[in-house]
């Protein structure tokens, strides 16, 4: 009796000891790869170009890719749960010309600003509203949301509507130095505190935990007595007020509001997470991986510019290989832990 | 009665009955004969669906087995590519042989891209939404590397038959997706194919315990989804006698999905409707086809479109109805 109760405990220990002589745990295999192939990419862009080792290049990486980076922290969200939102790219789009309209009409920045928060927050608890009571599959409410958001904006103005606004301008010609000829702006700032904050959300909360499981299983989750459908309508919330910081990030970015700005970032956003290891079948996935899938896009567009002859379409064929390599080897990976 | 109300497809149906009776008042030429064939609104609508009506049939059997193909789009402007690039270079261009041997290149491109999502889906065992997004984000790069990044302008007559041409009084392009659901209705209804569509869709491994070449079928309706692709693509370059490798099939996947969803098919596949993907995407057309008719301002066209689908959406769901009208109807009940 006493030897068959001990050999589990002795068991234990010993198997994890000697998982980690081997190998790291097979969860940070694939954002461990994304690491390895961002180095790959960056020593290659060193070895390859003058001036690609410059600090600034690899700071301005958070500047050009401030948007994408806060829209793909909301989508991780969504994506660890196990759903989808399609409508995160009309959602920046409704907030440039939304926040463009009212600033010229002379709203005050410190009422615009939550407004179009709020709205985006309120569009996507919408959709998480829609899926999770009346069982809507999230891709098509999402998508439905998309015509909503897009025809939304196009309604409001059809054309690009220049921001004129000081504070506006302010922010966006504010310059912050971290180094000698480092310089970046309060956009790229915003994205990493964004990034910074969801991490230690989704890994440090309760909420956090309830994202993951329900990822893993919902009916199980539910079982449990977890909050199944609050922090469902929370996640898509987030998703939303994601996007429409991002579309605030945009305005500041392009200093104009235009009912087309964001087209396709749903698409962007989706594919950095699976580059960074987010499960889209859910309950997997960390935002740090979002963070290094969004620097891999970022590198590609870099050494394409560095480059300089190449045709703009190599950014997608080369986004789309690297879609297919790390999809794969999430595959194998996933079969070996089963 | 009741069961007419009831049938998943009522209320599609009602709602385009009632577009095209609104178009019916308001167009200047609903149908007439003009130089020998059918002319008016009813006849753009049908003419405008056909590419609509060939990309949804094919997501309806990939959702069918419970998949989706989200590179429609792409494989679209991949196919109109291939055929303005190779067309460009014949020394005649309209000489119907070489035409015809070009759409045959290009439908036989959209078929490898169809059977590279298939071999992702059933042989490596990739989630279907992930392995067509692949293609989906690389595919228009390949059409813009095909092209140089340029619009190929093309000036033969017969190419340009395929949309704008006319044939017994109908329009070409229409014909071949009435052909396209013909063969498919025909395939999947009187034979067994559409049981074990189903079958697949319902339960892969259960199929594969059945006996049935689970994985056969489903590269082969990835393969079907590409050519039909392909075809679509051909029809929208040949209405603009040019590639544009950017603007062709621009989105085209969310609305084929949504008429395939409207049409009464669940995405979780295991059960489809041809008829009800048909009246899907004739519905989508007309709805644009209607709103510039009764002069709702360009401006506000996707905005009508949106609430269109949010209440269809809507409509659709079970717990939507429950919850909304099955309280009144329990209130009603008690009052009497």
């Amino acid at each position: 009796m006493t030897t068959a109760s001990m050999t589990p405990v002795t068991k234990g220990p010993e198997l994890n000891k000697r998982r980690r002589v081997y190998k790291p745990n097979a969860k940070y295999i694939p954002i461990l790869a994304t690491l390895g192939l961002l180095a790959i990419m960056y020593i290659t862009g060193i070895a390859n170009y003058d001036n690609f080792g410059d600090p600034s290049v690899f700071v301005n990486l958070f500047r050009d890719n401030a948007v994408l980076l806060v829209v793909a922290v909301g989508m991780t969200f969504v994506i660890i749960t196990g759903g989808i939102d399609l409508s995160v790219g009309a959602v920046i789009s409704l907030t440039t010309v939304l926040t463009a309209t009212l600033l010229k009409g002379d709203w005050p920045p410190l009422v615009v600003l939550p407004a179009v928060l709020i709205l985006g927050a309120l569009i996507g608890a919408g959709q998480g509203a829609v899926i999770h009571f009346f069982k809507v599959e999230p891709f098509i409410a999402t998508l439905a949301g998309l015509f909503l958001a897009r025809g939304l904006a196009l309604f409001i103005n059809q054309q690009s509507i220049p921001i004129r606004n000081e504070t506006w301008s302010a922010i966006s010609d504010y310059r912050i130095e971290l180094a000698d000829g480092v310089v970046t702006k309060p956009n790229a700032i915003i994205a990493v505190l964004v990034v910074i904050i969801a991490a230690a959300v989704l890994a440090w909360t309760r909420f956090g935990r309830n994202v993951y499981a329900i990822g893993g299983s919902s009916d199980s989750a539910l079982l449990m007595g977890l909050p199944v459908g609050r922090t469902r309508i929370v996640v898509y919330t987030i998703s939303g007020f994601c996007a429409a910081l991002g579309g605030v990030l945009y305005s500041i970015n392009s200093t104009s509001g235009h009912a087309l700005q964001g087209n396709g970032y749903e698409l962007d956003a989706i594919a950095a997470c699976v580059i960074g290891g987010v499960l889209l079948t859910g309950g997997a996935g960390y935002v740090w991986g979002t963070l290094l899938g969004v620097m891999v896009a970022g590198l590609i567009t870099t050494i394409i510019n560095f480059q300089g002859d190449l045709n703009a379409a190599w950014t997608r064929i080369v986004v789309g290989v690297l879609l297919f390599v790390f999809i794969v080897m999430q595959r194998l990976v996933t079969r070996k832990a089963k | 009665m009741n069961s007419i109300v009831k049938n998943r497809l009522f209320w599609p149906a009602v709602i385009l009955v009632v577009l095209l009776v609104v178009n019916a008042f308001t167009s200047n030429q609903f149908i007439t004969v003009q130089n020998g064939h059918l002319f008016g609104s009813l006849i753009d609508i049908l003419r405008g669906s056909s590419a609509l009506i060939l990309v949804a049939l094919g997501m309806t059997l990939v959702i069918a087995t419970g998949g989706i193909d989200l590179s429609v789009g792409a494989v679209m402007a991949i196919s109109g590519a291939v055929a303005c690039l190779l067309i460009q270079d014949l020394p005649n261009q309209n000489a119907i042989g070489p035409v015809l041997g070009v759409v045959a290149v290009a439908i036989g491109v959209s078929l490898v891209m169809g059977l590279w999502n298939g071999s992702l889906v059933a042989i490596i065992g990739v989630q279907p939404i992930i392995a067509t997004l692949i293609l989906m984000v690389a595919g228009r790069g390949i059409a813009q590397l095909i092209t140089d990044g340029q619009i190929i302008n093309v000036q033969s007559g017969p190419y340009a038959t395929i949309a704008t041409g006319f044939f017994l009084g109908l329009p070409v392009a229409f014909l071949i997706a009435a052909a396209a659901v013909a063969l498919i209705l025909l395939l999947t209804r009187r034979t067994a194919l559409g049981l074990l569509l189903e079958s697949v869709g319902g339960s892969p491994t259960a199929s594969r315990l059945a006996g049935i070449g689970a994985r056969r079928i489903t590269i082969m309706v990835y393969v079907v989804a590409g050519g039909f692709a392909g075809l679509a693509g051909l029809i929208y370059s040949a209405n603009i006698k040019s590639a544009d490798s950017i603007s062709a099939g621009n989105l085209i996947e969310l609305d084929a999905i949504l008429a395939v969803v409207i049409g009464g098919t669940a995405l979780i596949g295991g059960r489809f409707s041809i008829a009800g993907t048909v009246i899907g995407a004739i519905l989508i057309q007309t709805l644009s086809v209607t709103v510039v008719a009764i002069g709702i301002p360009p401006e506000a066209n996707l905005l009508f479109k949106a609430v269109v689908v949010v209440a269809l959406c809507l409509s659709q769901s079970p717990d939507f109805r429950a919850k909304v009208f099955g309280r009144f109807k329990t209130r009603q009940a008690v009052a009497a």
